[in-house]
């Protein structure tokens, strides 16, 4: 009985690593740090009350981008775990299956729970206020997405204390992904978090395009939307019809692990190479997915810091809608080694290629937006900046490696890797820090410390091509991407050297961020005005933080850039238009419904991991009756009177 | 003062320069020093796509640091403000055109060489056959001529095309030369072709290029070429020394094992094909029946 007992918590926890209990106390203490603080303050209600429950799309942004920072900070510690391993050769750090669950689950977080929530999170924050709209169309929807979202993004985290990470790559390739040469439950993981999380990302994608398509003020036809809202258009058609092909491989390949099902075993008639294809035809347009949002930013960010109009804003928007269409027609450039043949690889070469040029054009509309402009190098535009020469060479790189013949040397090497991190940090990453800058005193209501700021932005530019720009050289040199360790005498020690000290920098402008918010939480400046950067658009027409009703008037819009042109109209003493009289606001209720949906979905997913059955099937039951209670909901919102309306914009003093 | 700051960057490029061309200009940048027809291909390949995205690069990050540097917003600032220019069919037209005709031509070139690289290079004349199979975590090589196999290792003869036949029996693998040309994958129940060729002799590194477990760092081998005699002779001594490869020796080496490079004296007649149609052949039947592998063209 008690050997049982041991046998199962050895294989349950994850026993006899250091690192691994460092974590599960880091866990443990970190959990009652919270626990403490909140019971000490007296703060569950608080918390219950204005967070969990919360069907705000400010309060859910902001929630969003704590999580991706914490999940940024994850996975960072991650890389700096692997370039410590990669420093030296033969270096005894890392055990190779550590090493392949660390950059499985590294790559994982870092897109799907790192990018993707800091996209939502901007989304989130912005496009309502953009488009002078009081919320989300289906803001209860919104709220189970995030939650969702959350709980997956634990279940794969937890992975590492209990049960053992994935470890065949963020990819996931069948058949190492399947059950014939991944036992344990770390695949299950994967397949049940990024299911989870997935039902997120489409609701969200359809929420925010009937938000868009719907919702806007009146006269702001759609060629009048500002450019980061037609970057999330983009966006969410893309999600939309991304996400199916990614759901039906992750059920195929869960059905080969849990219920013996032959899709992509090697045995038995299955075909892994329709894996591959079905995860790189969500995979490729995903990586749009993440870096169309982050184009937005840099536009909305670009021309309020130019104090200009952004150039060529019809070609900014057909170039957004000609890659969201085009990236349905690239991936198999993930897999031109696979043979698929002369003439399938040159379709796919060229389809690649023609994605450059409508890149290629918004990169010389952004140039074009400062020339002649008057330009404010604040953090937003900093981060702005030093996007451009960033992406301009992992665009260049991204082109050779669409041509296929040369494609034949890079894939799979640390060329590859130097690529995609050099497209997704130098635009990813840095569009969302230019957002959350950007943004920031418009969600607290107070300022980022600048020289904080600037420090962390030098650490983390410098570091990055530190970092990345030997991993070129490391590529042509022969290296491949997911060793663990690699000989002595290939050349590639003095690189790797150079590469991991630069992870190091980047590690340290991390740090010099969280020091930048907390200093600044203390410190910060407060933003009275609610136009900080003399803004453009509609969300710096309302005081910061926003009235949890966005606008108590809902604005006309007579041209693009609204805000400025009411501005303008008003310096010029131009005759205001009468102001209407309020009139009550009508507000979805708050519900602690997707919260505890979430839950059992938490539940339902470790379950299925663990094929503890009756688990899962009890946490399904209840999933279907928190559905069903929900459909026989009536009091579902309820309304602002005038004189609540009146008081709070007062306050603001505003009216 | 902008003469000095000028000097500062001149040295830092300088030095910048350096570092790169230092360690590893020579001979250890693989991909740079092909020694094959396919790797030279290749080569020019990545040369030609260099100095065709150089044309956008460059420029973008020269207008960037000057327009940066002229436009910034100090109160005694000479240069003209127009916060209303927004539009210019010409600029725009420019921007647009550019890239096309770029990519065109890039594109172009791509296309050939895409189906110039399914074809062995050069004449045929008597290539030599090698069927490659990744295993869990070795590379064995049979050679269905000289009726011998090696393991992690494989020797071939110099200016002779090869023909590699590549399967696997364990997850997808990669198999990669960098100084003879670019890889290909090895994946169960399928069997590819992948034309090399080395121009001189010499040993050139090789490994799995696609991640494939616990064991993957370690599966690196060489690929040795020598002289069309010295690899007969090579043949022959591998003939005359090493065991054989029995039944039970290949279910030894489909264990997930790291193993040292290892030769024999006999390769299995059939195994190939058997281990090709046991791992999900059926989309590869008709070729197998033909008795020759092919490229899986239209098969998946
Ligand atoms: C902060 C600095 C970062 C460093 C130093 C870093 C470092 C690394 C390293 C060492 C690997 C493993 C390479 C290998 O062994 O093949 C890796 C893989 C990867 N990284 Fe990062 N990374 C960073 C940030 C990011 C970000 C921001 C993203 C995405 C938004 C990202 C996405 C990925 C992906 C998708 C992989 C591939 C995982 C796989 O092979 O399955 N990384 N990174
Ligand atoms: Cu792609
Ligand atoms: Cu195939």
């Amino acid at each position: 009985m008690l050997y049982n007992v041991e046998n199962f918590a050895s294989h349950f926890f994850v026993l006899g690593d250091p690192l691994i209990y460092g974590a599960d106390v880091s866990i443990v203490l970190v959990s009652l740090a919270i626990v403490f603080v909140l019971t000490y303050y007296k703060k569950w209600g608080w918390l219950w009350r204005e967070w969990l429950t919360t069907v705000d799309h400010k309060k859910i942004g902001i929630m969003y981008m704590i999580a991706a920072l914490l999940m940024l900070f994850r996975g960072g510690v991650d890389a700096i775990l692997m370039r410590t391993q990669l420093i030296m050769p033969n270096m005894p750090f890392l055990k190779a299956q550590h090493y392949n669950e660390i950059f499985t689950t590294h790559g994982t977080i870092m897109i799907l729970f790192m990018a993707m929530p800091f996209i939502f999170a901007m989304m989130n924050i912005a496009v309502p206020l953009q488009i002078g709209a009081r919320d989300v169309a289906f803001p209860y929807l919104n709220a189970i997405s995030f939650w969702l979202f959350f709980f997956a993004a634990m279940l794969l985290n937890l992975s590492f204390v209990i049960g053992g990470s994935p470890d065949a790559g963020w990819t996931s390739y069948a058949p190492l992904a399947g059950l014939t040469f991944d036992k344990g439950p770390g695949e299950n993981y994967y397949l049940l978090a990024l299911q989870i999380t997935g039902i997120g990302s489409m609701a969200t994608g359809i929420n925010f395009f009937v938000t868009i398509m719907k919702m806007r003020a009146p006269g702001m036809t759609l060629m009048r939307m500002p450019l980061f809202t037609w970057s999330i258009l983009a966006a969410c058609i893309i999600i939309i019809f991304a996400f199916p092909p990614l759901t039906a491989a992750l059920t195929l390949l869960l059905m080969d692990r849990l219920a013996g099902a032959h899709f992509f075993t090697i045995f038995d008639g299955g075909n892994p190479m329709m894996y591959v294809n079905m995860f790189w035809m969500w995979g490729h347009p995903e990586v749009y997915i993440v870096v169309l949002p982050a184009f937005g930013v840099f536009s909305e960010v670009v021309a309020t810091f130019s104090k200009k109009r952004t150039f060529g804003y019809a070609s900014m928007v057909a170039s957004l809608i000609a890659i969201a269409v085009i990236s349905f027609f690239t991936w198999v450039h993930h897999f031109f080694t696979m043979g698929a043949g002369p003439g399938v690889n040159s379709f796919f070469a060229v389809a690649t290629m023609i994605i450059a040029i409508p890149t290629g054009v918004k990169v010389f509309n952004w140039l074009f937006t400062m020339y002649q402009g008057r330009i404010r190098t604040k953090l937003p535009m900093l981060w702005a900046i030093a996007f451009i020469p960033n992406f301009a060479i992992g665009g260049a790189s991204g082109v050779m490696l669409a041509v296929a013949p040369a494609d034949y040397q890079f894939h799979n090497s640390y060329f590859l890797v130097a690529h995609f991190h050099q497209v997704l940090i130098g635009g990813v990453v840095f569009g969302m820090l230019a957002g959350m800058y950007y943004w920031w005193p418009k969600m607290f209501g107070f300022m980022l410390n600048e020289r904080l700021g600037r420090i962390a932005f030098w650490f983390f530019n410098i570091g990055f091509y530190v970092c990345f720009l030997p991993q070129y050289w490391l590529g042509w040199m022969g290296m491949t991407r997911r060793i663990y360790t690699y000989l002595p005498g290939m050349g590639w020690t003095f690189w790797n050297i150079i590469s991991t000290f630069g992870a190091y920098l980047m590690g340290v402008g991390f740090v010099f961020i969280v020091l930048q918010i907390l200093y600044s939480i203390r410190y910060g400046e407060r933003d009275l005005t609610g136009d900080p950067w003399d803004g453009r658009t509609l969300e710096w027409s309302l005081p910061s933080p926003v009235p949890h009703y966005n606008f108590a008037r809902i604005p006309e819009v007579t041209g693009r850039d609204a805000w400025w042109t009411m501005k303008e109209a008003k310096q010029k003493g131009e005759m205001q238009p009468e102001l209407e009289p309020l009139k009550p606001i009508h507000m979805p209720n708050d519900s602690g419904r997707p919260f505890i949906l979430s839950v059992l979905f938490f539940i339902f997913g470790f379950g299925m991991v663990f094929t503890w059955y009756p688990m899962a099937a009890v946490a399904f039951i209840g999933i279907l009756l928190s559905l069903i209670l929900r459909s026989f909901e009536y009091d579902t919102d309820h309304t602002l009177s005038v004189d609540e309306i009146r008081r709070t914009e007062a306050a603001y003093g505003r009216v | 003062m902008m003469q000095k700051r000028t000097g500062t960057y001149t040295l830092i490029a300088a030095l910048c320069a350096t570092l790169f061309l230092l360690p590893g200009c020579g001979e250890q940048v693989l991909v740079f020093h092909p020694v094959g027809p396919v790797g030279q291909v290749e080569k020019q390949m990545i040369i030609l796509s260099i100095v065709m995205v150089s044309i956008v690069v460059i420029p973008v990050i020269a207008l960037l640091w000057v327009i940066v540097v002229r436009y910034r917003d100090t109160p005694d600032n000479p240069t003209p403000y127009r916060p209303e220019w927004s539009e210019s069919r010409t600029l725009e037209f420019l921007w647009w055109a550019v890239p096309i005709v770029i990519i065109g031509v890039l594109g172009f070139v791509t296309v050939q060489k895409t189906f110039a690289l399914v074809r062995p290079p050069g004449k045929v004349i008597n290539p030599l056959t090698i069927q490659v199979t990744s295993l869990d975590w070795k590379w064995l090589f049979q050679y269905p001529g000289q009726k011998i196999a090696t393991v992690n290792y494989c020797e071939i003869p110099a200016n002779r095309p090869i023909e590699f036949v590549l399967t696997s029996n364990a997850p997808m693998n990669s198999f990669w030369v960098p100084q003879l040309g670019g890889q290909e994958y090895t994946m169960p129940g399928m069997a590819m072709k992948l034309w090399l060729e080395a121009d001189q002799p010499g040993v050139y590194f090789g490994s799995g290029a696609n991640f494939s477990g616990e064991g993957f760092s370690h599966m690196h081998f060489h690929v040795i070429a020598r002289p069309q005699s010295d690899f007969d002779h090579w043949v022959q001594r591998i003939k005359s020394t090493a065991p054989p490869l029995t039944t039970q020796q290949y279910a030894v080496l489909a264990q997930r094992t790291i193993v040292q490079p290892m030769s024999f004296s006999t390769n299995q007649p059939g195994l190939f094909e058997k281990i090709v149609s046991q791992d999900g052949g059926m989309y590869m039947r008709r070729d197998l029946m033909k008795g020759k592998v092919n490229t899986h063209v239209g098969t998946d």
